[in-house]
């Protein structure tokens, strides 16, 4: 298990030193204050401390994830509130999405207490936030500002939340493993959007949805999904899959993880901004970096648990 | 004064954990210099979220130009308004004052103090942008021409704190500083319309 962690950690620090190393050979040949060196600096800059910050969260075991994962959701809450319409009316039902909502959700994942953290959002929080907010009598696009205070606890509390729900799976010959699995959905995901990218830039011609993301086309979508895949595949040894079938869940979270991405352009697009905010650096808000993790999340859980887990 | 450092600490480290403020200097840059800052109202924690985003250079010379029939009525507001943020407390009522609010301030310019102040006089809890300007503004500037007013356009701290809630909601906001303006010979009421235009120009577009 350890000797594992540092394997694999001695890769991911490899990639990043020479991401680093070639972002300086690409600065000294480029026109000095070229934007996209600058941002591409900024962005491996951000990179080593993410790495950083999940190593040290790994380190300090479940609690350290579950405490991690609840800051992003926070962040990430915080980012997709400030979109929204909600009036004061809806105060107190923000209120308690904030400060009651989402530690409940994540003492009950930190418990593993499935039965709680499934349904706590979805039924509990999405009929008893509607009532706070008709109690103050304003119904002024109601059906609106319920619907969207619901999303945003949907995606930035109830998905991010199974990230760490992940260790509380229980699998046979795979006991105290289980944070391997977080590793594997994040390096699959982030690694999908980076090889997106790449492969765009080199090949892409075909583009996707051009009202919504000009950046994506078929290409980068199709290079990028197929070699995070094999990435996928080529990490089995640290799962409890096949090869076959770490190729396959990977090909089902990249997917999610694209499409994850094109719904929250949509949704930037919509509000008329560029980026979810401006806490990292070259990668705008806590939504931009984890938009396609927020969607592959739960899937991958549900389809580990319901085939591999004993419950 | 350890006691009012700290809070000073405390209250702009919440300030941040809760909206994220980010100062966005489109106008001027964050340098060394007196200024007078003025801003929209809409919460008691306007001048704490314009003092966040300042360098800490300038923020331990800048002063926040508040109501005193607000800031004096307990000791915790009291230590807050006068220890913590060093606010020129000033008395709204003209009955009962007994030093001039304009002198007042213009004594903290000449002894090298910048001024956050609002110029709508109270606070915005109405569906209007900006309230109009009280006529304070402009004598200020005819007594100091020669000192930058710098529009200070504060986002969303409305929607964190609306009028009677006294939980906050995390939302971020910002604090966006305009280009400067001065008194250019022009009279009373065309002085204040400009540095209203000056401040709703920084306001983001509102969406339907």
């Amino acid at each position: 298990m350890d000797t594992h962690f540092i394997i694999l950690l001695g890769c991911v620090l490899a990639v990043l030193l020479i991401a680093t190393l070639a972002a300086q050979l690409l600065k000294r040949r480029a026109p000095p204050g070229d934007l996209t060196i600058q941002n591409l600096t900024a962005r491996i800059n951000a990179w080593w401390v993410m790495v950083a910050v999940i190593a040290l969260a790994f380190a300090f075991g479940t609690a350290g994830v579950v405490i991690l994962f609840a800051l992003c959701s926070f962040a990430a809450l915080r980012e997709f509130l400030t979109l929204t319409n909600t009036r004061a009316a809806d105060h107190w039902a923000l209120v308690a999405a904030v400060f009651i909502v989402l530690p409940l959700q994540y003492v009950a994942v930190g418990m593993g207490w499935y039965g709680f953290y499934s349904i706590l959002i979805p039924v509990y929080a999405f009929l008893f936030m509607p009532i706070l907010s008709a109690l103050r009598g304003q119904s002024e696009n109601f059906l609106i500002r319920v619907s969207e205070a619901q999303w945003a606890l949907m995606i930035a509390v109830f998905c991010v939340s199974h990230v760490p729900a992940l260790l509380s799976l229980n699998i046979p010959g795979y006991e105290g493993k289980n944070l391997f699995l977080i590793f594997f959905l994040i390096v699959v995901v982030q690694s999908s959007d980076v090889l997106q990218y790449v492969w765009g830039k080199l090949i892409g011609r075909r583009k996707i949805a051009p009202n919504l993301s000009p950046s994506k086309t078929l290409e980068g979508l199709v290079g990028g999904v197929l070699s995070a895949s094999v990435l996928g595949a080529a990490l089995f040894w640290i799962t409890p899959f096949t090869i076959m079938q770490a190729f396959g869940l990977s090909l089902v979270i990249t997917l999610m993880g694209f499409f994850g991405g094109l719904v929250m352009s949509a949704i930037k697009r919509d509000r008329g901004v560029k980026d979810w905010g401006h806490l990292i650096a070259g990668h705008g808000g806590f939504i931009d970096r984890l938009d396609s993790v927020i969607f592959s999340a739960p899937i991958f859980f549900h389809i580990v648990r319901f085939y591999w887990d004993v419950h | 004064m350890i006691a009012a450092r700290a809070a000073a600490a405390l209250i702009v480290g919440f300030a941040r954990a809760i909206t994220a403020v980010r100062g966005i200097w489109q106008g001027v840059a964050p340098v060394p210099g007196q200024r007078i800052y003025f801003a929209n109202h809409n919460s008691h924690g306007d001048f704490v979220l314009v003092w966040t985003v300042l360098p800490r250079a300038l923020r331990r010379r800048t002063r926040p130009v508040a109501g005193a029939d607000y800031w004096l009525t307990s000791r915790l507001k009291s230590f807050i308004g006068r220890d913590v943020f060093n606010a020129v407390l000033i008395d709204r009522n003209p009955d009962t004052r007994a030093a001039d609010p304009v002198t007042q301030m213009s004594n903290a310019l000449t002894a090298g103090d910048s001024l956050i102040l609002f110029p709508e006089g109270t606070r915005n809890t109405g569906d209007q942008r900006l309230l109009p300007f009280k006529s304070g503004l402009f004598h200020l500037a005819a007594q100091n021409p020669d000192i930058d007013m710098v529009p200070v356009w504060i986002e969303n701290l409305n929607r964190v704190m609306p009028k009677g809630a006294h939980v906050p909601i995390p939302l971020i906001c910002t604090v966006t500083f305009g280009a400067p303006i001065r008194l250019e010979g022009d009279d009373k009421a065309t002085f204040l319309r400009r540095a209203e235009a000056a401040l709703t120009a920084l306001a983001p577009i509102e969406k339907a």
